[in-house]
């Protein structure tokens, strides 16, 4: 599970081009929008895009997203239970 | 009714983004392409802007802002944001069409969607000032930000605009070097600075640049010069160059040996120089003549570093050693003339007049 979060943190700062932010610098349960990494709707998408293209997942309603993408911690639990690849 | 440049905003492969110096030092360069001197964009842009910013909406946006600060221009007295550009952001262009190949028309993703058309500088600028108004983007090769300022001149002229925000862009990527240098658009061989006119070679040396500029029918403290007439052809033989160029100042009520200072778009291509020799060796032979691309390296839109220059030489009333291609004196440029053209198409007249 802490790779995976790694990985996480590596492909966020890597596809959403942030370019400032140093992988120790998100934590865990950093929440990603608004306060904390302060992603938006387009890094949303980009998000939705990785899931599907990295680990199989393709997110019928978008709404999940809200919760799944509240932190790295949410991520890594959503994609462990759901991958396909 | 007059139009006037009130300031003037550079990102080039010279450090012309600095307003206050003025190619008093020169980089010199020994290669086929050439990148820009890039400036510190957290100087400009919040680094949550940029991030998703490809590099010419960058050197745009920070040309523009330089632009906007000389003219001492408040964001929402901009009417209208015109840019001209050969190939808009190419690089996420590449990126996105990239991605439909190699992921078989899955997983592709908005950013590079967005930036991949040809406006999106021109859209970038308008949301990042709140900009409602018109906007436009030309596209059409090397008269892309002519197109541009004529578009300006004429809103200006009938009034329906006070304050236009006018700029040129273009960037460079692997692929379209690549590409250019395969058919031989680019020089094969490096050719230092200073020696690309007598490279005696076919081809260019390959760079990218922003230009941006306020016009406006107000003067304000800061003005450059006066816009009098900006003109395009599409098609025209060296041996009508001449013809039209005099055509065109007649148009405009000046005697060719009014013109002081005339800029000449000369890439160092021997294929296609003879044009600007049309004019530098009878109409203008006894004219100030001065080029820029050995500077600027060619590009689509690289006659906005031209049009810089002009507005540059009226203001400061001084011309560059490194400009110069002959030693004609002159202590008070009035009148500034620029020919550009690229390969033979594309022809562009602009006349400026100290203000």
């Amino acid at each position: 599970m802490s790779e995976l979060k790694q990985e996480l943190k590596e492909k966020i700062i890597e596809q959403l081009n942030l370019e400032d932010v140093a992988i120790e610098e998100i934590k865990d349960t950093d929440p990603l929008f608004g306060e904390g990494l302060g992603l938006d709707s387009i890094d949303a998408l980009e998000l939705i895009v990785m899931l599907d293209k990295d680990y199989g997942i393709k997110l019928a309603d978008p709404k999940q997203g809200k919760s799944i993408f509240e932190s790295v911690e949410t991520m890594a639990v959503y994609i462990k239970e759901h991958r396909s690849r | 009714m007059p139009v006037y440049i009130n300031s003037i905003g550079s990102v080039s492969a010279q450090r012309t983004f600095d307003n206050s110096i003025f190619l008093e030092e020169i980089v010199r360069y020994t290669d086929t392409v050439l990148e820009i001197i890039t400036p510190n964009y957290k100087d400009y842009i919040p680094p949550a802007a940029a991030r998703r910013m490809a590099k010419g909406i960058k050197m745009s946006t920070v040309s523009a802002k330089t632009a906007m600060t000389e003219a001492g221009m408040e964001e929402d007295e901009i009417d209208a944001i015109i840019v001209g550009t050969g190939l808009g952001c190419i690089g996420d262009s590449e990126k996105f069409v990239s991605d439909i190949l190699d992921n078989d028309e899955q997983f592709l993703t908005p950013t590079r969607f967005i930036q991949s058309s040809h406006n999106t500088v021109a859209g970038q600028i308008a949301l990042g000032m709140g900009c409602m108004g018109h906007n436009f983007t030309y596209v059409h090769s090397a008269i892309s930000f002519e197109s541009a300022v004529l578009d300006a001149k004429m809103l200006l002229e009938n009034g329906e605009a006070k304050h236009i925000l006018v700029g040129g862009v273009d960037e460079l990527v692997d692929h379209h070097v690549n590409t250019h240098r395969l058919i031989g658009h680019i020089k094969q061989e490096p050719v230092e600075t200073m020696s690309v006119l007598k490279s005696g070679t076919k081809g260019a040396i390959f760079s990218e640049g922003a230009h941006f500029f306020t016009l406006s029918s107000e003067k304000r403290p800061s003005c450059y010069a006066e816009l009098l007439a900006v003109k395009t052809l599409n098609t025209l033989g060296e041996n009508q160059v001449s013809g039209k160029t005099r055509s065109f100042l007649s148009e405009n009520g000046i005697e060719p040996d009014a013109v002081d200072v005339i800029i000449l778009g000369y890439n160092g291509d021997a294929e296609f120089d003879g044009y600007y020799d049309t004019l530098a060796n009878a109409l203008f032979k006894d004219a100030v003549q001065v080029y820029f691309k050995h500077l600027s390296g060619e590009f689509d839109t690289a006659s906005g570093f031209g049009f810089w220059l002009g507005n540059k030489i009226l203001k400061e009333q001084t011309i560059p050693d490194a400009v110069r291609m002959n030693s004609v004196a002159t202590n008070s440029p009035k009148t500034v003339l620029i020919y550009n053209q690229y390969r033979g198409e594309n022809h562009s007249l602009t006349l400026l007049r100290k203000c």
